[in-house]
């Protein structure tokens, strides 16, 4: 066998495709269900959340608020009314206490259409890769901050894909799907993980509110890690997972504290000796050796 | 496509991003003497790269700010013919304050309000209506400026009667039925602040010389800008249209008096014996 297989054959053919894909089809189950709320009103008149990302209300009680837009337009000096400032509390605690972000790849609909490219990229070999790096994203998010400042209008949503998709599907801008078209190409033929991974500025806003997530991925069966770069194949922010997965040398904790990780769980999916699992911050667990507890989810590779 | 290429090159940028250190990788000192003997004292590579990076993306930065600053500044231009949704702010401060969210257009019970689309004008995503296409209805609850959450639309408007969301402005006065001498009203009878907003202003018809004109003519004070008049103009063209207030209104200098209205207010003529010159007539004229 001189080439790899795909990342996550493996664990497919060990696991079979429920276990090789759950946590991947509850995101998207998660990212549709989020759309759905807003979609259900328009498309079939059941109103349950109006409005889009960057501001909703839902069952006309709850409102939410993007903090970034917000914070855009205090920039551009308007204060705004107590309903928006309300949402956009309510968005930052949430987001805070569970990990910011949870938003790129539970919410955000932009994730599927660059993991659609990341997937395309394996799937026809495509190597190409413009290297950005990954601290441009900040760069990005301060100057749509300077430009509302600049401009006094809130920049970034005259582009912002993200609300700009639910914008078109919801009110028929079409603009932003066009938008969406060209971060596809981006990803695919120009730079991996393009976008989401080095560009975007919402994903470096969350991740502002990221460093003290709860819900983390652990590597708590890193003992049985038998180095098939899997996860690393499949992860967006793929310098994650070293520190934690690698602890054992350097001394640190098993769990993925790296605040560029948007907890997508691909690595739990994808990992065919079980090494990954969702828990909190501080669960410091390690398996003793390799033939402990999630191992016995299928057969070890050691073993076969 | 193995991975393991962009694993390595991890390794090389981790100087640049401390919280995300690679594989047993030492912090070594910079600057090793026998490493770097010919530059000069105190010359750090490593800094100098994360140097250069800096200023590369802040020059990325700024450029990028430039871009979408402009794009913004640009699409604060608003066409004449498509207006906001009642109480919005002026354009300036509308731009700082819409989030572009639609809730003004779900709270719209007749789809007078839609999102601008690229190309429609007023800035991409923000709330707009054509009173030709659809005029605004004004509901007395006004429910689109209670839904705006942000205060775009401000709440301080509670009588949708004082909304200012144009003038309407009888541009089309060779056209208008009415000003060519007949009687049409159709502007007059549906405005919703009829006799306020538009009167019908009879004056002597001098192509006939025995009929009367009725101008429909709108009072700028009055005139909430929804659009009703234009709508229902019969013409295949609207001779009533609503402007912007901008450009539908004039003003006169702050420091104008108008004598008449000060001589009222005053109860007696501000500047007295006033020398009254004899009227100059053209010739042949009886005095």
């Amino acid at each position: 066998m001189t080439t790899k297989p795909l990342p996550g054959r493996e664990a497919r053919a060990q696991h079979g495709f429920f276990k090789a894909h759950f946590w991947l089809m509850a995101r998207r189950a998660a990212q549709l269900g989020f759309f759905l709320l807003f979609a259900a009103g328009p498309w079939f008149g059941v109103w349950i959340a109006k409005g889009n990302l960057a501001s909703s209300l839902t069952f006309d009680v709850l409102p939410l608020t993007d903090p970034l837009v917000l914070l855009q337009g205090l920039l551009a000096r308007h204060v705004p009314e107590t309903s928006a400032i309300i949402g956009a509390v309510i968005v930052l605690a949430v987001y805070m206490l569970l990990g910011g972000r949870v938003y790129c790849s539970w919410v955000c609909p932009i994730n599927i259409v660059t993991d659609l490219a990341a997937w395309a990229r394996r799937r026809l070999g495509i190597e190409t890769d413009w290297k950005i790096k990954p601290e441009t994203r900040v760069y990005l998010l301060g100057s749509i901050l300077m430009a509302s400042a600049l401009s006094g209008t809130i920049a970034f949503e005259l582009i912002n894909p993200i609300t700009g998709v639910y914008r078109g599907l919801l009110f028929g801008v079409s603009w932003g799907m066009a938008t969406v078209l060209a971060i596809f190409v981006l990803d695919l033929f120009v730079a991996k993980h393009g976008w989401c991974g080095h560009l975007c500025p919402v994903g470096a806003f969350y991740g502002v509110l990221n460093k003290k997530a709860l819900i983390r991925v652990s590597a708590r069966g890193r003992v049985r890690c038998d180095d098939c770069m899997d996860c690393y194949a499949v992860c967006p922010e793929m310098h994650v997972i070293s520190p934690a997965l690698k602890g054992e040398r350097t001394g640190a904790g098993p769990v993925i504290l790296a605040s560029d990780c948007t907890a997508c769980g691909r690595c739990v999916d994808v990992c065919p000796e079980r090494v990954f699992n969702f828990t909190y911050r501080l669960d410091d667990r390690v398996d003793a050796d390799a033939s402990d507890k999630a191992a016995s989810t299928g057969p070890g590779k050691l073993a076969a | 496509m193995h991975p393991g290429g962009s694993f390595v090159a991890c390794t090389t940028s981790s100087s640049t991003s401390p919280g995300t250190g690679c594989v047993g990788e030492k912090k070594t000192k910079p600057m090793s003497a026998d490493s770097h003997t010919t530059m000069p004292k105190g010359f750090d590579p490593k800094r100098r790269k994360a140097l250069q990076d800096m200023a590369r993306h802040a020059a990325g930065a700024a450029v990028a700010c430039a871009a979408i600053a402009g794009l913004a500044q640009q699409s604060k231009s608003l066409p004449a013919v498509t207006l906001r949704p009642p109480g919005a702010l002026d354009e300036t401060a509308f731009q700082a304050a819409c989030v572009r969210c639609g809730l003004c257009v779900r709270a719209c019970p007749y789809k007078t309000l839609k999102l601008a689309e690229l190309g429609d004008g007023p800035a991409i995503g923000t709330p707009y209506f054509v009173a030709r296409d659809v005029p605004c209805e004004m509901c007395d609850d006004i429910p689109c400026v209670k839904a705006c959450p942000t205060g775009a639309l401000t709440h301080s408007l509670v009588d949708i009667d004082k909304a200012k969301m144009g003038v309407a402005s009888l541009v089309g006065r060779e056209t208008c039925l009415n000003m060519l001498g007949l009687r049409c009203d159709v502007c007059y009878r549906v405005c919703p602040v009829i006799d306020k907003a538009i009167t019908l202003e009879r004056t002597h018809n001098t192509r006939t010389n025995k009929h009367a004109i009725f101008e429909p003519f709108v009072h700028a004070d009055a005139c909430t800008g929804c659009g009703k008049c234009e709508k229902s103009c019969v013409l295949e063209v609207a001779a009533i249209k609503v402007l912007p207030v901008a450009l539908a209104t004039g003003e006169i200098g702050a420091h104008y008096r108008l004598g008449w209205e000060e001589k009222r207010k005053a109860g007696k003529e501000l500047v007295p014996d006033l020398i009254d010159l004899p009227d100059r007539m053209p010739e042949g004229s009886k005095q």
